[in-house]
């Protein structure tokens, strides 16, 4: 602007010169986009509070304190009935928890395996890789979810044919039923104990790095935290005598009593996600190992490592980089898609605020809490992950 | 330069080595790509053995099992359930998807009507063929056919009520027909839409700028589903009072806003990609901002992102199933709607559907992969200097 006015002087300007001024065409441009926004928002507002007064249901989140009076089947903290629609939301969530965390440790276990098998000389193996990649990421989540859910799960038998499965578990059409563990009274040093461990761990690995650093000689880290954190609280576990005992799950003609449950609604949906975000993940690690030039691993066999080590020094670091953006979107991408746990009827955030949007009425209200949590989970997700990103970034010197 | 005499230098020509392990040969091709090292050779044992334990099995399900004729549930049960089958047979029900083949493809669209979808389905394929070979000329019409003219002509010709047609209301289309229609409405309405919102979260001003923003995270943070839902209870109670919204349409909007954020973010991909010369270089020709956009910067853009474009559509016409959950009947809608049909009812009539639904999924879903890795290579030896 400052070198415009040196050229032609403001008080030559015309109303042309004005009405083709980029700055004052910006301004002009935003106020009337705002207008319209600000116009349609409005239009918008005042046409949901006619409605909502017409149908006579009272805004705000006073619903969340009433009585629920549905049940859930699947709960990680205490439900009932008589529990508020506050807490029925809480249940839902925390099961979108559950299923995600479940769901990204597998999917990244089977991506992994799928994607480097997809890079692997033998052909066989190259080729059953990629069938199963073009298989699941070209179908549906919800027809998968559906697959496991009609086609598998539920050829399973009655309760009274229940199959008996080693360790104490039971398996029928109510799902896997395992031993639930009913610790004693003094079950309260084992959690200490492990923490313990970690900490004695994290002070070993520090100790050890510092010493190969100025001395060059290793040290087994690994097995040392392994042994530590394994090994001591069992220990500590059995010194306190071993305060530990087991419900057995009962399988009766029509119920199944005592020990824990996993629904087969939750194995159904676990199932289908990690299937179908694995396919995706593998896609994901394969393009970011082709990503590390082949300079990389030669100059690595060049200096002497062996495979492995070269492996896990030199490509993976790298491909990491590569990898960890689009693997942060595929974890999230699972995490949305646990939504579809509705259509198996499994108490998801957004099943258990459907049900309670049925009952009350209140769609803006849950809407607004589906909005808020999914966008939370986003928004923490890609903060954490940039601040790993840039952590793990290439440092040019 | 006389060698004779050196010592290290070889007088007598070496004898033939035998000639190297043939790779041409199967057993040479077998020893390179399945038993090169041990470890190999385990894994190829292993695979062996997996496709050993599925494959005959589901072949024989799939296939030499199945039930391929009947006319119900008789035909696909065994005895103890009713039906014709002996004790323990287990095969797919080809029948039932036989039977329910028309349904399965118009929903409950009226018997008699049947020829609109066709002709619909016609008109599509007449215009779509031509603008996926990139030989053919006049791509601009061609564009402006199945992008403008089709869903007019589409519209009156499925919805009826005019020049006489019979008026068929929206919850009885159902079927691929509906799928193909919420794809193709999402593609139609992503693509300018999202090139837009792309333009609009990179501009210098800053209430556009934010807008575009936060349209794009928040739909691209929130699971389809509750986009749906959203457009489902929220969409009727926007609008003023006495305006009432077609279900289906609803579904559509919901569908088409979120592709939207989508395609956005794959466009800006693009945009970010072209180097700031190009904007600077159009900018000096004095050109404006949308010949800029239009003629120099979106043709490089897009090109660029012609993967990315094309994974958007694929995971658009997946997320089409989900419609079945808010209530319509797309093709897994209608699928799973006939698993409590009393005529078909039986154990294996669910899997057997849901295995019909995911094959034409992934035939489409497939097909436009392996048209967008065509479609790169073209443009790729296009850009070869």
């Amino acid at each position: 602007m400052t070198d415009h006015a040196a050229i032609a002087p403001s008080e030559a300007r015309t109303l042309r010169s004005y009405i083709y001024d980029p700055k004052i065409r910006a301004i002009f441009f935003q106020i009337l986009t705002l207008v319209i926004v600000v116009g349609v928002g409005w239009s918008i507002f005042d046409n949901t509070v006619a409605n909502l007064a017409r149908s006579g249901t009272a805004s705000g989140y006073q619903f969340l304190k009433g009585r629920a009076g549905f049940d859930i089947g699947a709960s990680l903290i205490d439900y009932s009935s008589d529990s508020t629609y506050g807490r029925a939301i809480l249940v839902g969530f925390l099961n979108t928890i559950l299923v995600a965390f479940f769901g990204i440790i597998t999917a990244t276990t089977i991506g992994f395996i799928i994607g480097i098998g997809r890079l692997s000389k033998n052909w066989l193996i190259a080729k059953l890789c990629t069938v199963y990649v073009e298989v699941f990421r070209n179908i549906p989540v919800l027809l998968i979810i559906f697959f496991w859910y009609k086609g598998v799960l539920s050829s399973l038998p009655q309760v009274r044919d229940s199959v008996k499965l080693p360790l104490g578990m039971v398996l029928n059409n109510r799902g896997l039923a395992f031993p639930r563990p009913v610790w004693g009274d003094a079950a309260w040093v084992i959690p200490i104990a492990l923490l313990v461990a970690i900490v004695a761990t994290f002070f070993v690995a520090r100790w050890a790095k510092r010493r190969q650093m100025r001395t060059g000689k290793q040290f087994h880290t690994i097995w040392t935290a392994i042994g530590l954190i394994v090994g001591l609280p069992v220990l500590v576990f059995l010194a306190a005598g071993a305060p530990l005992t087991f419900d057995f799950p009962i399988a009766g003609r029509f119920n199944l009593s005592g020990g824990s449950v996993i629904a087969p609604e939750f194995v159904a949906l676990y199932l289908a996600l990690s299937f179908y975000t694995a396919s995706f993940i593998a896609e994901t690690i394969r393009a970011g190992i082709r990503a590390v030039a082949k300079g990389q691993s030669e100059a690595a066999a060049a200096l002497g490592l062996q495979p492995s080590t070269t492996t896990r020094l030199v490509v993976v670091p790298q491909a990491m980089r590569v990898i960890i953006p689009p693997l942060t979107s595929q974890y999230l991408n699972l995490t949305k898609n646990s939504s579809l746990g509705i259509a198996v009827g499994f108490p998801e955030l957004v099943a258990t605020g459907g049900t309670t949007m049925n009952q009350t009425g209140q769609a803006i209200e849950v809407v607004s809490i589906w909005l808020a949590v999914y966008l939370s989970i986003s928004i923490t997700t890609s903060l954490f992950m940039n601040w790993f990103n840039s952590k793990m970034a290439l440092v040019e010197r | 330069m006389n060698t004779k005499n050196l010592a290290y230098v070889r007088p007598e020509m070496i004898a033939p080595a035998p000639a190297p392990l043939s790779t041409r040969s199967a057993s040479g091709w077998i020893r390179i790509n399945l038993l090169a090292t041990p470890k190999d050779a385990a894994l190829t044992i292993l695979a062996v053995a997996l496709l050993v334990w599925l494959l005959p099995g589901m072949i024989n399900w799939l296939f030499v099992q199945a039930a391929w004729f009947g006319t119900d549930r008789s035909f696909c049960t065994t005895a103890v359930q009713g039906g014709i089958k002996p004790n323990g047979w287990s095969g797919a029900c080809w029948a039932f998807v036989g039977d329910r083949f028309q349904q399965f493809m118009f929903g409950r669209y009226p018997l008699d009507e049947r020829w609109r979808p066709m002709l619909v389905a016609i008109l599509f394929i007449a215009l779509l063929v031509p603008i996926l070979m990139p030989k053919l000329p006049r791509k601009g019409l061609n564009a402006l056919l199945l992008f403008v003219g089709l869903p007019i002509v589409a519209f009156f010709l499925l919805h009826g009520g005019v020049f006489g047609l019979q008026k068929v209301e929206t919850p009885l289309w159902g079927g691929l027909m509906v799928t193909l229609i919420l794809s193709f409405v999402g593609i139609a309405v992503s693509l300018p839409v999202g090139i837009l919102l792309a333009l609009g979260r990179r501009s210098t001003m800053p209430v556009i700028r934010v807008i575009c923003v936060t349209f794009i995270e928040v739909i691209r943070g929130v699971p389809l589903i509750t986009v749906l839902f959203m457009a489902n209870v929220m969409l009727p109670l926007f609008l003023p009072t006495g305006w009432t919204i077609d279900n289906f349409l609803r579904a559509l909007v919901g569908v088409a806003i979120f592709a939207s954020a989508y395609m956005a973010e794959v466009v800006r991909g693009g945009l970010q990609a072209i180097p700031k010369g190009q904007f600077e270089g159009a900018d000096s020709l004095g050109l404006s901002y949308w010949q800029k956009i239009r003629l120099i910067i979106m043709p490089q853009a897009l090109k660029l992102v012609i993967p990315g474009i094309v994974n958007t559509f694929i995971g658009l016409f997946k997320d089409t199933s989900l419609v079945s959950i808010i209530g319509m009947f797309d093709l897994l809608g209608i699928v799973q709607l006939n698993f409590t049909d009393t005529t078909w009812i039986s154990p294996v009539t669910p899997i057997t559907g849901l295995i019909f639904a995911g094959f034409i999924f992934w035939l489409f879903c497939f097909g436009m992969s392996r048209y967008s890795a065509f479609m790169e290579r073209h443009l790729d030896t296009n850009l070869k200097r």
